[in-house]
């Protein structure tokens, strides 16, 4: 993946380059305002860069045409600070609801969602809702909502933000096994805990500018 | 499955927003009935214009003091001229009788006309109906005494169609308004569904659900409010005939002038208002979707 632009919206990004190899794990760090939560929203094409172009998953993101956009974000996962889980649906449902949107079958989201969510460590959970569990059981619901269409790419916005520091540990262990089914996972975060734990690639932002590009680095 | 979920997801929509939805249903039946009668109306005239305008006639009336000869005279020159197609005597006698005939249902004016009070007259068939000036100029001027006036029905008629007419551009003004208010309705309504499923919608782009398939719920709400607009606008007009014109005004349209609307046209509003119903509703949500949720 290549990406080189220019903004001049605010947080701007200005003239960076970075390139993310498959199944890299990669952390984004920087104080607030620095742009990186810019670099999220430009992956999923929530915005466009007024300069420069974006490659993701071998596709140019900047010029695509907009009803190609829905096809794109299926080759992406994503989890937030907030989790954004549906008050109203169950864990599972949650869960499903990612699936049926995109026309995938009830008989599809029957076997894959039970096993999703086995797999992010909430089996026996599958029927609370958001309210009934904890902040780190609702997290999981989102990975295994990101996760469950296999995106190649899992692109996570300050996921431990809202955390206590055990916890955070814990989604930090479940992205770790995501990464290793092969799966790219690009992070936004200012918790230096967990940077200088994972011992992965840390890109530092400051101002719109890459400050440092550190293979195994830390928070700095 | 999508197509339940999408039938789902509008009923929801619709019923979240009850009274906006009356709102905005109620409005559009309105406008829609308006519509309706326009069209009925407007059918109504061009039905009864070609209806009348072939079967004109020119009708010649006699003075009292016209001779029994000098009518048989007229006839003749009426029926050697190139201009008439046929020409009828009516005798007073036979005036009075289709008179007493025409307005059976006011007693009062048959009592109060008297057999001679109608003159005789004669009713010309013009060869060519748009030409039935020129009989009126050559019969109806210079035979002073004997002619009392020539009239065509044309003029009479048209009096009528003119108030049809602008009951018609009423009903089509007042239509238009309300459509107005209500395609407002409709963009308001879908914007507060919107904002109620901005959570949902929010998950399902980032997702990767298609656009239409984000859009449809909201959309179709639209038609479906549209579509029941219809209905009870389809339901206002069969009303209208049943109790209106077939009921309080059945005299009037039973008389020489006036054609009773047809069921047919009545039942030929409904597909009609549906269709611009459903359609102008859809294409309203869509605009709205298209400002409110940005791909």
């Amino acid at each position: 993946m290549t990406k080189k632009y220019a903004r001049a919206s605010r947080p701007s990004i200005e003239d960076i380059n970075v390139s993310i190899d498959k199944g890299e794990f990669v952390f984004f760090i920087g104080p607030t305002g620095a742009g990186k939560s810019t670099i999220i929203k430009l992956l999923l094409r929530e915005e466009t860069p007024n300069k420069g172009k974006i490659w993701v998953n071998d596709k140019e993101v900047v010029g695509m045409r907009s009803w190609r956009v829905p096809a794109f974000r299926r080759s992406l996962g994503c989890v937030f600070q907030d989790f954004r889980l549906l008050p109203t649906r169950t864990a599972a449902e949650n869960v499903a609801f990612a699936l049926e949107v995109i026309g995938k079958s009830k008989t599809v989201a029957r076997r894959v969602v039970p096993e999703v969510l086995e797999l992010v460590g909430l089996g026996g959970k599958e029927h609370r809702y958001p309210h009934e569990l904890s902040g780190g059981e609702q997290q999981r619901v989102a990975i295994a909502r990101a996760f469950v269409n296999r995106p190649l790419v899992l692109l996570a916005d300050e996921p431990t933000g809202n955390l206590d520091p055990d916890t955070s540990v814990e989604i930090m262990r479940l992205l770790d096994r995501i990464n290793r089914t092969g799966t790219t996972i690009v992070m936004v975060t200012h918790d230096s805990n967990i940077v200088n734990q994972m011992r992965r690639r840390v890109i530092e932002m400051e101002g719109g500018h890459v400050v440092r590009d550190q293979a195994r680095g830390v928070y700095g | 499955m999508r197509a339940k979920y999408v039938l789902s997801e509008v009923l929801v929509g619709l019923w979240r927003n009850v009274t906006m939805t009356i709102a905005m249903i109620v409005t559009m039946a309105v406008s829609l009935a308006m519509l309706g009668a326009s069209l009925l109306l407007y059918m109504q005239v061009s039905d009864m214009e070609d209806y009348y305008y072939t079967r004109l006639e020119v009708s010649i009336f006699f003075t009292k003091e016209a001779t029994q000869p000098q009518m048989d005279a007229l006839g003749a020159e009426l029926r050697a001229d190139p201009l008439v197609a046929e020409a009828k005597f009516e005798t007073k006698d036979e005036a009075y009788k289709r008179f007493q005939e025409m307005f059976k249902e006011a007693p009062d004016l048959v009592n109060a006309a008297k057999s001679d009070s109608l003159p005789a007259s004669y009713r010309v068939k013009p060869a060519d109906p748009n030409n039935s000036q020129a009989i009126i100029d050559k019969y109806g001027k210079g035979r002073q005494g004997i002619v009392a006036n020539a009239v065509d029905q044309r003029k009479v008629l048209s009096k009528i169609f003119e108030i049809f007419g602008g009951m018609q551009k009423l009903a089509l003004v007042l239509a238009i308004v309300q459509g107005l208010a209500a395609l407002l309705l409709v963009a308001n309504t879908i914007q507060v569904a919107a904002f109620s499923k901005r959570r949902e919608v929010a998950i399902m782009k980032l997702v990767g659900a298609s656009n239409w398939f984000v859009q449809a719920p909201f959309v179709l709400e639209a038609v479906f409010a549209g579509v029941i607009g219809a209905i009870l606008a389809y339901l206002t007009l069969i009303g209208a005939k049943v109790f209106i014109i077939d009921g309080t005004f059945k005299s009037l349209f039973q008389s020489t002038v006036l054609a009773p609307i047809p069921w047919s046209n009545v039942h030929l509003m409904f597909p009609i208002l549906a269709g611009i119903a459903g359609t102008v509703s859809a294409i309203t949500g869509w605009v709205t979707l298209r400002f409110q949720i940005k791909v």
